[in-house]
Order: C-alpha cells, then sequence, then structure tokens
C-alpha cells in the first residue's frame, strides 16, 4: 500500500518539480510571482491534445510539438505583457500575471471547450510490479521526469547559458555588470521555464484527464514546492515538488483524503517559521 | 575658468573622462558637476566623506544611474548612459562595493560568468588569475558565498579581470576588511596596475589609497574640491585634516 501510495506521490511529485523549477527562476530573476505558470501548464497540455487528436499525431510528436509552441507563447507573452511592466514594481507584474491566467484558461476553453477531454479513449491495463499496480503510460510520466529533471541538471550545471541563469538568481546586478546579457536571459528563463510547464501539463494530462482548469488549481502546489526549496533555487524546487507531491498521498494513510489538498499549504505554514528562506535557501537573500 | 582650460589637453589623451557630469537617483542629484580624468598605466584614488557621491559618481561611469549633465568619454568615444554590457565590451569592468560575487556560484563559475562575452582564452584566463590570486586555485570548487570577506573580494576583482579590462573600477575594495586582509588587496591593486590595467578606485582608508594611487580627487556634497598627486594629497594640509585624522 504504501510503496503504490510513493509511485503516485513520484508522478504528483514530479509534475510540481518542473512546474516549480520555471516558477523558481522567474520568480528571482524577474522578481514577482508568475500566476500564469499554471496556465501556461495547461495550453501546453492542451496543444498537444490538438496535435494528438485534432492532427492525429503520435503523442511523442504531439507532446514535442507542444514543447517548442509553449516557450514561443510564453516569450510571446512576456514580449507584449511583461517586458514593457519590468520597469514598474513586482505587484504590477504579478497582477498581470493573473489577467495572464484567466486569459489563458478562458482561451483554452473557448478554443477546445470546457469539457473534460483525455489524450487517449480507452482503458489502459494497469501492469503489476513488484506489487505495485502501475499504468504503462505513468511509466513513461516517470522515466520523462527523471530524464528532464538530470537535462535540467545539466544545463544550469554545465552549460554557459545555464551557469548565467543561476548567476542572475543570485544577482541579477552583478550579472548585468559582468557582462552578461540580462535581456537575453530573461528570454532563455521563459523558454526553460515554459517547456517544462509544458511537459508538466501533458504528464498532467496523461495521468488524470484535460481540463481548463487543470493548471490553475496547481498553482497553490507550484508555489508551496517553490517557498519550500527557497526561492531562486532550482534544484530547492525539485526538491519542494517532490516533498510537496509525496506528503499528500502519503498522508491519505492516516487522515481522511478529504484533507489532502491543503496538505501542501499546511506545510509551507509548519515550515516558514522554521526556516523562512526555505530549505534550500541562502540566509538573507 | 582656469582650471578647466588646464585640463582639457589632459582629458584629450585620457582612457577615461567624466566631464562635468551632473547625475543622481530618482528627482535627487547627487553629483553636481564632476569631472575627472584617467590616464592610461594610472592608478586613481577618489576619496571623500561618506554621501560625497563617490559610488554615485562610479555607478554613473558603468551606466547604471540617470546622468542628467555631462558626459563620460572612454577611448576617445562617448559612452554616455550606455548600458553596461556595452561598457563592458569597450574594455571597461566594474567591482561593485557590496554584493560583488555570485554567492551560490563556485569560484571557478564566477570567473566564468565574468568572461560571458568572451569565447575563447578562458581557461588561460583563469589561469592566470589563479597565479594572480592562487588562494582561489585552492578553492576552486567553493561557492564563493562560503568564503571569507577578503576572498571574496579577491574573486570579485579576479571576475571583473577575466575580460582583460583597459580599466577597472573598484568601489571601496578594502571596506570591512581586517587590516591584514586590507593590505593584500591593495597590494593586489598595484600588481594588477603593473600588469597593464588602469585603476579608478575609491577607498575610505584614504591614506592606504592615495599611497598606491598616482592621482587623487577629492569630493565633498557631489563637487570636486580637490585633485592632486596622491603624495601631494597625502601632505596636503586640508586633506590631512579632514581624510588622514590628523
Amino acid at each position: 500500500m504504501v510503496k503504490q501510495l510513493i509511485v503516485y506521490g513520484l508522478i504528483y511529485g514530479g509534475i510540481i518539480s518542473l512546474g516549480a523549477i520555471g516558477l523558481t527562476l522567474i520568480f528571482r530573476i524577474l522578481r514577482f510571482g508568475h500566476f500564469a505558470h499554471g496556465d501556461m501548464m495547461t495550453l501546453g497540455a492542451y496543444l498537444a491534445l490538438f496535435f494528438k487528436a485534432t492532427a492525429g499525431w503520435p503523442m511523442w510528436a504531439a507532446a514535442l510539438a507542444s514543447l517548442v509552441i509553449t516557450p514561443m507563447a510564453a516569450v510571446l507573452i512576456d514580449r507584449l505583457l511583461y517586458k514593457p511592466l519590468r520597469r514598474t514594481t513586482p505587484a504590477i507584474l504579478l497582477i498581470a500575471s493573473v489577467g495572464m491566467a484567466l486569459f489563458l484558461r478562458h482561451l483554452v476553453q473557448f478554443i477546445w471547450g470546457a469539457q473534460v477531454q483525455v489524450y487517449n479513449p480507452g482503458i489502459e491495463r494497469p501492469l503489476l510490479i513488484w506489487g505495485v499496480r502501475i499504468r504503462p503510460s505513468q511509466i513513461w510520466i516517470i522515466v520523462m521526469a527523471v530524464v528532464l529533471v538530470f537535462l535540467v541538471w545539466v544545463f544550469l550545471q554545465k552549460t554557459k547559458f545555464g551557469k548565467a541563469m543561476r548567476a542572475m538568481a543570485d544577482n541579477m546586478d552583478l550579472a548585468a555588470v559582468s557582462g552578461i546579457d540580462t535581456e537575453r536571459m530573461i528570454t532563455w528563463t521563459w523558454v526553460l521555464g515554459a517547456v517544462l510547464a509544458a511537459a508538466a501539463g501533458i504528464m498532467l494530462g496523461i495521468d488524470t484527464q484535460l481540463r481548463p482548469v487543470m493548471g490553475w488549481i496547481m498553482l497553490l502546489p507550484l508555489f508551496a514546492a517553490t517557498i519550500l526549496g527557497g526561492v531562486g533555487n532550482p534544484y530547492g524546487a525539485i526538491a519542494g515538488g517532490m516533498i510537496i507531491g509525496m506528503s499528500p498521498e502519503l498522508s491519505t494513510k492516516y487522515i481522511t483524503t478529504a484533507y489532502k489538498p491543503p496538505g501542501a499549504l499546511v506545510r509551507v505554514v509548519l515550515l516558514l517559521p522554521v526556516r523562512a528562506q526555505g530549505l534550500f535557501g541562502a540566509k538573507g537573500a | 575658468m582656469e582650471q578647466a582650460v588646464q585640463l582639457k589637453p589632459e582629458a584629450a589623451s585620457a582612457l577615461l573622462s567624466v566631464e562635468n557630469v551632473r547625475a543622481g537617483y530618482g528627482e535627487m542629484d547627487i553629483l553636481h558637476g564632476v569631472h575627472l580624468h584617467v590616464r592610461e598605466n594610472e592608478i586613481v584614488c577618489v576619496i571623500g566623506p561618506n554621501g560625497a557621491g563617490k559610488s554615485t559618481l562610479m555607478k554613473s561611469i558603468f551606466g547604471l544611474v540617470n546622468i542628467r549633465e555631462g558626459r563620460i568619454v572612454f577611448r576617445g568615444e562617448d559612452i554616455t548612459a550606455l548600458p553596461p554590457v556595452q561598457i563592458v565590451r569597450r574594455g571597461m569592468c566594474y567591482v561593485p562595493q557590496t554584493a560583488n560575487v555570485f554567492p551560490s556560484l563556485t569560484v571557478e563559475e564566477n570567473l566564468e560568468m565574468g568572461a560571458f562575452i568572451r569565447d575563447r582564452g578562458v581557461r588561460e584566463k583563469m589561469e592566470e588569475m589563479f597565479e594572480l590570486f592562487p588562494i582561489l586555485k585552492e578553492r576552486r570548487r567553493q561557492k564563493a558565498g562560503t568564503m571569507s570577506g577578503g576572498q571574496q573580494q579577491m574573486v570579485a576583482m579576479a571576475r571583473a579581470l577575466m575580460l582583460d579590462p583597459a580599466l577597472l573600477l573598484l568601489d571601496e575594495p578594502t571596506a570591512g576588511l581586517s587590516p591584514k586582509f586590507a593590505e593584500m588587496v591593495l597590494e593586489k591593486v598595484t600588481e594588477i596596475n603593473r600588469r597593464g590595467v588602469s585603476i579608478l578606485m575609491i577607498e575610505q582608508n584614504a591614506r592606504a589609497g592615495l599611497e598606491i594611487s598616482h592621482r587623487g580627487y577629492v569630493l565633498t556634497t557631489g563637487r570636486n574640491r580637490l585633485d592632486d598627486t596622491g603624495r601631494a594629497l597625502l601632505e596636503n594640509e586640508e586633506v590631512g585634516r579632514l581624510f588622514l585624522g590628523g
């Protein structure tokens, strides 16, 4: 039973982690909570649905197309909405992103409808591995999440752009005086954030179903993971995502499932008085 | 008037010249017409009381403050209000007074970031920096944020030197350091200068700063008060009374 819950937690945690990596980097580099991040996941999920169901592409190709188009949309949104507001206060950017979240959600609903949809109609027979019931598509989700997290690690740790992204999250002003082209790196931050958000959205769609509100309701766990991991720390976001994803599943063993969703918030509230900088955040940062 | 006429030929051959700059934040002016120049291979030190606008002067040279009047000329080119990225490309690098390293990046990564716009020769340059600051080689994989203040200052200077700048701006490189480390940092400044880098620095320890400088400027309330050779300023009675403690 516990093994089963761990597998569910791994899937849910992986999805949260992927969304939270972008959220935490944007939070630190652009200095605002990006409330449209969940709806960017929704957009990514539905773009894949378009290529899968409407265009009839195989699932992997549809997912890939979404991973290409979603970041383009994110960069466009940044240029049109966020960039002109960048010299104002974070509160204005935050409110603008709430507006963008509503816009994206209703755009999705307008195009694809409010009804629940799935990538693959029909029933998938679960496999039994080491006493754990798992659907083949869920295995794919776990594999993809691990691969993506590994690729993010390679990008942030080994490439010049990835290091510059971490440098910007550390100290934006110093990055600028070092000669890092911060505007260009901000574009790359959006690309990274949106690719991962789209991937998370697609995984969520594969694991459950697609609904226009699917991303919006992920915002609470996303922010919880970001804060838990220390704002601005992508590795913290991954750990935070896994904790936030795992614990509600495991908590159902001890408390009734009705209390599962607010669990993430409770954990953040319990943590903050002890470590206001998050689990992995630097003090005073 | 006399001074302005006298300045011109010098300013024309200068590496950097700050001409009558009026600048500040928001609505408020901090600098009310400051002039200064740095020639090739010089160490120039700016001293003055707190609030004189020394740091603002550095930031306006580096395009981080609104310049309302006057201009900044570097290597014969007007760079007034260019963004930092463009200034770095032209051969000027800057070490801010505080928050001058990337704390969660390793020493090596900090240096790499200093050379962000450089495509090749990064390794060689890094080895050169390790030779100049041997302690950094030992700690190349340590996160900069976990190092002592003096070591962080060395990371910061090394980061700024990664691009082979013609001119290095140092904002109070010894602030908050123990006397031993302060002395060491100033020794490094002299060594960097001997390698052919011109230096413009602010130093709160006026005596130590002027001792290693070719020339110095005294700034008070956003205006030029005095300028002369480092030695002459050290012997100047007014400077002695105000900044050198008697």
